[in-house]
C-alpha cells in the first residue's frame, strides 16, 4: 500500500495535525491509488475552515482492518477534478460537497442537486435557496412509445417522500431517477458545538428506524474524542439493542416483501412479529425504538438477570414465529417465482458504486463492519457475515432471513453471559484539534459519523453517512429492465431511509 | 396450502383485546408525567436546565408533552423526584394547550368530535398520511396499528392511498421547507370538512429540530390541528387511544 493516509481505527481520533494534507493533484491520485488497491470511500466531506475549503476523505480496509483519512485544500479555487469517472462510488459525495460549498466537479457525468438545500457555510442558515425542490433537469430517453411516469412526493403509503421519474418503455422501466431532499431538516447545520442532550435526540432521529445504529456512532465519536470507556456490561447492552434493531427491522422487510407479492399469510405474520422485538427493545429501555438508550459512556438502562431470562424467553417465542412465518415462503412456489431474477444488481455494479450492507451481501460482496472494523461487543463476540450470489430481490430477502437468525443466536448468548456491573461512565471532555471516526454496521448497512473539533474541543464539523447515501443508487439501477409493476417489490427489498439520506 | 393453515394455527389470533381489555406496557414505559412541585426546593431548574427541547417549567412545574420527548434528562438531572413519567399512554388531546400538564391542573384528554362531525366520521374515519421530514418512527408506530396485531379497521379508520378518498390529514415531521408545498397541496386536495392530526413531537413543535432553518416547528403554523398526539414517537396504543376518544370510542 503506498497510499497516503493516516491510519487509525474504528472509534478512535486522531490529531488533526496528523492528517496528511495535499495538494489537489495528489489528493486525486492517492485516492486513486488507494481505491485501485482495494480500500473503499466511507466517508468525503467538505470541512469550511478561516474562509477555506478543505476535502476530508474517510478510507476502510477491509484487508488490513484498518482505516484511514486524507484531506486536501482547494487553494481558494471553486472547481475540483471530479473522481466520479474513474471511482463510480464517490458520485453522490461529489455531489452533495458540490451543493454544499458551491464547488464544481469538473467531468461530474451527473451533477445534479442532492438534497435542494442551501450552501452550508453559511452557519445562521440558507442564504438563498438554489434551487426550489424538485425542479431538476431529470434524464429523458426519447422515442415515440416511450413514456415518463413521476411518482411521489407523496405516496401512496405511509411512506417518507421522495421522487421517481420512470422512464419506459411498455411496462419495462428503462431508467429509474431518484430525486430526493424532501425530508431535509438542516441536521448537520445543527451538530456544532459542545456535544448536549438535544445533540443526542438529534442523533435518533437521523433515521428513527436506525436509532441504535445512529446514537452508537455518535457514542463512539464522543468517546473517541474523550478517550472514555465503556464498561463491558453496557457493550454487551449495545449489541443486544442493535441485534434487536435487525431483528425487528428485517422482520418488517420480510413481510412488506411477502405484501408485495400478493402473499398476505407471510405479510400478516411478520407485522406482528416485529411489534414482538420493538416490545423487547421497550422492556429495556421503555421505548420501542430505543429511544434514550444508548449515551456516550454507555447505556442508561441496565438488565437484570430476571428480565433477561424473561427476554430470553420472549425472544424464543418471536423467533419461532418468524422461522415459521418466513418458511412459507420458501415452499410457495408463486412467492419465489416473483422474487427470484427480479430487480438484480451485479457483483460488480455493487462493488463499484460502493453498496453497503444487506443489499451488497445480496450481490455476493462480503463486508459488514461487525467483522470488518469490529467495535464494542463484536471485538469480542464474532457474527457470522451471510452473504448470496444472485443480487435479486430473492437474494436480498433470504440475506434479511439468515441475518435475523444469526442475531437471535447472538442475543440469546449474549443475554446469557452479562458480564460485570456497571453499564455506563462518566465521559470528559472531547480533545480539541482531533478528528473521530466511528462506523457501525446497521441493520440497513453502514453507518458513519465523524467528527471534527476546534481548538476548544467544540464541534466544528459532524458529517453523517447513513447507509441509504450508498445504497439509493443501487434501487435505481436495480430497476433497469424490470416491470415497472416490481417497483415497489423492489424497493422493499431495498428499504432505504428517506431522512437518513436527506439529513 | 395446507401449510400455510398450519403456519395459521401455530401463529394464532392474537390483535390486541384494547379497548374492551386495558393493555399492558412494559415496566420502564414513560407516559404521562407526574409532577411533585412540592419536592422540588426554592428556585432549583435542573430539570429546566437539561430539557433538550425546553419543555418544562418551573415555578410551578409544568411540563409541555407538545415538546416532550419522553427522554430520560430531567429523570437524571432531578434528585429530587420532582418528576417523574408514569405507565399511563393516553396522552393526545384536542387542545395544544391541553398537553401542558401542570401539577394540580386539571387532565383535559382528547374528546369527541362536534356532533355534525361525528355523525359524518364517527363510523368511517380515512386518513391520508403525510411526511413531513418525520425520521420514519412516528410513521412505522401508525403503520402498526393496520397490522393484524392491532387491526385498525375493527373501528372504521383506515389510511388511505389519495387524499381524495380521504376525510383528514395526517401529519407527522417537524414540516420540512421542502415538504411544505406538497402537505398544503394534499391538504387541499382533502373534500372539506377534514381534519387534521398532528403525531408525534416533530409535527406539534418541531420536536428535537425545533428551530432548525429548514423546518417550521410542526404543522399549526400553516393548518387548524384537530388531533395531538404527542410523543417520540407515540406509543401505538397513544395513537389508538387518542383516535378511540375522537371517534367516541372511548368516553371515559
Amino acid at each position: 500500500m503506498s497510499a497516503t493516509l493516516c491510519l487509525t481505527q474504528n472509534g478512535n481520533a486522531i490529531r488533526r495535525a496528523d492528517i496528511p494534507l495535499l495538494s489537489p493533484d495528489r489528493f486525486q491520485e492517492n485516492l486513486v491509488e488507494a481505491l485501485d488497491s482495494g480500500w473503499r470511500v466511507v466517508s468525503y466531506f467538505g470541512v469550511p475552515e478561516g474562509g477555506e475549503l478543505f476535502l476530508h476523505a474517510v478510507l476502510s480496509s477491509k484487508k488490513e482492518g484498518t482505516l484511514g483519512v486524507v484531506a486536501t485544500s482547494l487553494e481558494g479555487k471553486r472547481s475540483f477534478p471530479s473522481l466520479t469517472p474513474c471511482a463510480p462510488q464517490v458520485h453522490l459525495f461529489e455531489r452533495e460537497i458540490a451543493e454544499e460549498y458551491g464547488v464544481t466537479f469538473e467531468g461530474h457525468p451527473w451533477p445534479k442537486p442532492v438534497r435542494f438545500q442551501g450552501p452550508l457555510t453559511s452557519p445562521g442558515g440558507p442564504q438563498h435557496k438554489p434551487v426550489p425542490i424538485g425542479v431538476m433537469d431529470f434524464y429523458r430517453v426519447e422515442g415515440s412509445e416511450i413514456h415518463e411516469v413521476a411518482v411521489g412526493p407523496v405516496h401512496a403509503g405511509i411512506i417518507e417522500p421522495g421522487h421517481f421519474r420512470f422512464q419506459c418503455h411498455g411496462e419495462e422501466v428503462l431508467h429509474l431517477e431518484i430525486s430526493l431532499g424532501y425530508q431535509h431538516r438542516g441536521l448537520e447545520r445543527r451538530l456544532v458545538g459542545k456535544p448536549s442532550g438535544l445533540m443526542l435526540k438529534q442523533m435518533e432521529t437521523i433515521a428513527g428506524d436506525t436509532t441504535i445504529g445512529h446514537t452508537l456512532c455518535y457514542a463512539m465519536v464522543i468517546e473517541g474524542l474523550a478517550g472514555a470507556r465503556v464498561p463491558a456490561r453496557g457493550h454487551v447492552i449495545r449489541g443486544i439493542a442493535m441485534e434487536l434493531e435487525r431483528l425487528a427491522n428485517h422482520t418488517g422487510d420480510l413481510g412488506a416483501i411477502s405484501g408485495d407479492v400478493g402473499y398476505l399469510p407471510t405479510a400478516s405474520f411478520c407485522g406482528r412479529i416485529r411489534g414482538d422485538f420493538l416490545n423487547l427493545t421497550a422492556e429495556i429501555c421503555g421505548s420501542r425504538f430505543g429511544r434514550s438508550l444508548v449515551v456516550p459512556g454507555g447505556v442508561n438502562f441496565d438488565l437484570t438477570s430476571e428480565m433477561a431470562a424473561k427476554l430470553t424467553e420472549r425472544l424464543r417465542a418471536a423467533g419461532k414465529d418468524l422461522a415459521g412465518a418466513v418458511q412459507l415462503l420458501w415452499d410457495t412456489p408463486s412467492v419465489m417465482a416473483r422474487l427470484e431474477g427480479t430487480g438484480t444488481v451485479s457483483d460488480l455494479v455493487a462493488a463499484e458504486i460502493g453498496l453497503v450492507g444487506p443489499a451488497a451481501r445480496a450481490c455476493g460482496l462480503n463486508r459488514d463492519i461487525r467483522r470488518d472494523h469490529p467495535f464494542g461487543i463484536y471485538s469480542m463476540s464474532q457474527i457470522p457475515v451471510v452473504t448470496a450470489r444472485t443480487g435479486d430481490v430473492y437474494a436480498r430477502t433470504l440475506v434479511r432471513w439468515l441475518e435475523a437468525e444469526k442475531s437471535l443466536e447472538f442475543i440469546e448468548e449474549q443475554l446469557h453471559q452479562l458480564p460485570g456491573v456497571s453499564v455506563r461512565e462518566p465521559v470528559g471532555a472531547p480533545a480539541p484539534e482531533s478528528l473521530a471516526v466511528a462506523l457501525t454496521e446497521g441493520w440497513r448497512g453502514e453507518v458513519c459519523h465523524v467528527a471534527l473539533t476546534d481548538h476548544a474541543g467544540a464541534i466544528s464539523r459532524y458529517k453523517v453517512t447513513d447507509p441509504s447515501f450508498h445504497n439509493w443508487t443501487g434501487l435505481s439501477l436495480a430497476l433497469r429492465g424490470v416491470q415497472i409493476s416490481d417497483f415497489p417489490l423492489c424497493n422493499k427489498s431495498f428499504n432505504l431511509s428517506y431522512c437518513g439520506f436527506d439529513l | 396450502m395446507i401449510k400455510a393453515i398450519l403456519a395459521r394455527m401455530q401463529q394464532g389470533h392474537r390483535t390486541t383485546k384494547f379497548p374492551d381489555q386495558p393493555m399492558t406496557l412494559p415496566e420502564r414505559f414513560r407516559g404521562y408525567p407526574v409532577l411533585k412541585g412540592s419536592n422540588c426546593p426554592p428556585s432549583c431548574q435542573l430539570c429546566k436546565e437539561v430539557c433538550p427541547v425546553g419543555a418544562i417549567g418551573t415555578e410551578p412545574l409544568t411540563v409541555d408533552m407538545g415538546k416532550c420527548l419522553f427522554c430520560t434528562e430531567c429523570l437524571e438531572a432531578c434528585p429530587h423526584g420532582g418528576v417523574s413519567y408514569g405507565n399511563d399512554a393516553r396522552l393526545a388531546t384536542r387542545k395544544r394547550e391541553d398537553l401542558v400538564v401542570v401539577e394540580g391542573g386539571e387532565r383535559q384528554m382528547a374528546y369527541a368530535l362536534e356532533r355534525k362531525m361525528l355523525s359524518l366520521f364517527g363510523r368511517s374515519l380515512k386518513f391520508r398520511s403525510v411526511v413531513a421530514g418525520g425520521c420514519n418512527a412516528c410513521e412505522a408506530d401508525t403503520n402498526v396499528l393496520s397490522t393484524i396485531g392491532w387491526d385498525l379497521g375493527r373501528f372504521g379508520i383506515q389510511f388511505v392511498a389519495s387524499p381524495r378518498h380521504a376525510d383528514g390529514l395526517w401529519v407527522t415531521g417537524p414540516v420540512t421547507e421542502n415538504m411544505r408545498e406538497a402537505l398544503m397541496l394534499t391538504y387541499e386536495a382533502i373534500p372539506a370538512p377534514k381534519l387534521v392530526v398532528a403525531c408525534g413531537a416533530c409535527s406539534i413543535s418541531g420536536g428535537p429540530f425545533f428551530d432548525s432553518s429548514e423546518v417550521h416547528n410542526g404543522v399549526e403554523k400553516f393548518l387548524p390541528v384537530d388531533l395531538y398526539i404527542p410523543g417520540c414517537p407515540p406509543h401505538p396504543l397513544t395513537i389508538l387511544d387518542g383516535l378511540l376518544r375522537l371517534v367516541d370510542r372511548i368516553k371515559e
